[in-house]
């Protein structure tokens, strides 16, 4: 007898634990009846698995935890038992704004300092000459691409709340708004960034992993309640997505992955495209020019699966830089139990020993790194430093 | 806020069908101030010009992502709130989420008068469904007759019957195959493809 399971996704690379857990029969193993259901928001994806309608589901981790934390939404606990990858992002800019950019580099453009103070000359200057702001795309308010859109930015001296546009973009839209000058840049996970390449209309400027060395993407995402009431059936889904993740981590399985996601029912999209996000080789200009990283996407290797509560304790302090959550012991320690190494070990009869420790510090291209146990000392550097940064910092008499 | 005077409403939705049997909907019960968006760009900004007090949105339109933002925009005088905020209704959002719609107010506007338009949101999208399932119905079964017509025709022709007897032939051996009059039909189609 197998146990039926509604899991929804999101057509991004980045399902692909689940997806090849479905086709290489890897759930079915596990005594799993897996339906999968591609949808077109996170927001479905998150009010479904809220109210019942998906048992689990691929979901962008700062959303597992807003929604167990009550951010922006009802509070629905939501806890995380498999990392689905971490990186995997790209900022894309325009042909338009890659030039700007390079004419006012003072350095590597793979360095994010020097790209970052580089946009901070390019926003100014546009500032004088009264242009319309950037508007930069990301996929959703609780999201990394968000969070790593900001680091970046700010690190260079620019305000993303005031000196540019943040706006919330379909992943499927982005590639399109770019070529029709809706959005000067955007951060997204694959396929789109190539996509955008491939097309013409964009320069991939960075990989993530240039920004933070590892960052919790999506995650297999289940409530809080249904785990507590279905601990073997959550165990079995771990199996199969961490099978998953062995199979897509063993290099010459890249192929038929790539072939498995390409499907319509899928992702839809050319499976070539797909094979260069696994291979961690990217065309990053419509010039031909490659970049290739062995950081740029995650999976089934590196500890990447294991949930690293360090990872949501980061998640948490963006959430908190950015006005979005209210700083508390509280809530720290909350969002810290939506990842759950304990679920995962178990499920796979380990013992911890691939613990977080192990990955090495958590550390971005500015700022010190991050220490999961002072969160407001760590988020003060940040405040000093845009102070230091501000040419006439304003005074505090109200 | 707008008092006790009918509410704002905004329907985004790319169908203008199903747009337009929500906004007649909602007039004929006695809303006036409807406004439909179709189209997606710079969605955000038109919704703030407008200033609705109710956003309607179908499920299957990807924007709903960009409407979540809406609550980050600390800057608004007016943030709304999702649906699912209250969790009071749990039938209630599960029939809305079952008919696809999904619903944002303007924090302040009462329950008892969100209440009545959510009801006939989810009756008009439901019925909307209705009516595309029938029309598929509708078409296929239109198809399936085109296909028979020329299935005759072929059977006409190559073993000399009259078109009675042709439909007879085809009806008998779906029968006998256990298979819809339409499908025996077109592997004729099919066949007599293959072997031109």
């Amino acid at each position: 007898m197998s146990t039926p399971l509604h899991i929804g996704f999101i057509p991004l690379v980045d399902a692909a634990a689940l997806i090849v857990a479905v086709d290489k029969g890897f759930a079915a193993a596990e005594g799993l009846d897996v339906t999968l259901i591609r949808e077109v928001s996170w927001s479905n994806i998150r009010d479904k698995l809220n109210i019942g309608l998906f048992d689990a589901a691929h979901l962008l981790a700062p959303v597992a935890i807003a929604s167990s934390l009550g951010l922006g939404h009802i509070k629905v606990p939501i806890v995380a038992p498999f990392t689905l990858g971490l990186n995997g992002n790209a900022i894309t800019v325009s042909p338009a704004l890659h030039a700007a950019i390079l004419s006012e580099l003072d350095g590597d453009p793979f360095d994010p300092m020097a790209t970052a103070l580089a946009l901070a000359r390019v926003v100014a200057t546009r500032r004088k000459g009264g242009a319309e702001p950037l508007t930069f795309g990301m996929t959703f308010p609780f999201s990394s691409h968000n969070y790593q859109l900001r680091f970046w930015m700010a690190a260079g001296g620019v305000d993303p709340d005031e000196d540019v546009r943040l706006v919330v973009l379909p992943p499927p839209y982005m590639v399109d708004s770019l070529a029709g000058g809706q959005v000067d840049a955007f951060c997204v996970g694959a396929p789109w960034n190539s996509v955008a390449v491939d097309r013409g209309v964009g320069h991939i400027l960075h990989f993530v992993s240039d920004i933070l060395v590892r960052a919790a993407e999506k995650v297999l995402a289940i409530r809080h309640s249904w785990s507590e009431r279905n601990p073997l059936v959550a165990a079995a889904l771990v199996r199969s997505a961490h099978r998953a993740t062995e199979f897509i981590g063993q290099p010459e399985n890249r192929a038929e992955t790539a072939r498995i996601l390409a499907q319509p029912s899928h992702l839809g999209v050319d499976a070539d495209v797909i094979l260069r996000t696994l291979n961690g080789r990217l065309k990053i200009s419509p010039d031909g020019a490659m970049r290739e990283s062995a950081r740029y996407w995650l999976v089934g290797r590196d500890g990447a699966s294991r949930p690293d509560p360090v990872q949501a304790a980061w998640l948490y302090a963006q959430m908190v830089r950015w006005g979005q959550a209210t700083i508390s012991p509280e809530a720290l320690e909350a969002a810290k139990a939506v990842f759950r190494p304990d679920l995962y070990d178990a499920a796979l009869g380990l013992r911890g020993e691939a613990g977080g420790a192990a990955l090495g510090p958590l550390r971005a291209f500015a700022g010190p790194t991050f220490d999961a146990a002072d969160v407001s000392g760590y988020l003060a550097w940040f405040r000093r430093s845009a102070g230091a940064a501000e040419p006439d910092p304003p005074k505090s008499k109200d | 806020m707008a008092a006790e005077s009918s509410p704002k409403i905004v329907i985004v939705d790319e169908s203008p069908i199903r747009a337009a049997i929500l906004e007649e909907g909602l007039r004929e019960a006695g809303f006036t101030g409807v406004v439909h968006i179709s189209e997606m760009q710079s969605l955000l900004a038109r919704i703030y010009a407008l200033d609705p007090d109710i956003i309607l949105i179908d499920l299957e339109n990807p924007s709903r992502d960009v409407l979540e933002q809406m609550f980050q925009v600390s800057r608004a005088v007016r943030r709304p709130i999702a649906m699912f905020v209250d969790q009071s209704d749990a039938a209630s959002i599960q029939a809305s989420v079952d008919a696809g719609v999904s619903a944002y107010i303007v924090d302040g506007l009462k329950k008892e008068r969100v209440k009545p338009i959510l009801d006939l949101c989810v009756s008009r999208f439901n019925a909307f469904s209705k009516l595309q399932d029938e029309l598929a119905r509708a078409k296929s079964a239109l198809e399936d007759r085109k296909v028979i017509d020329r299935a005759k025709g072929i059977l006409m022709k190559l073993k000399g019957l009259t078109e009675e007897e042709a439909y007879v032939l085809l009806r008998s051996t779906a029968m006998r195959e256990k298979k819809k009059i339409g499908e025996i039909a077109q592997s004729i189609l099919t066949a007599s493809e293959l072997l031109k």
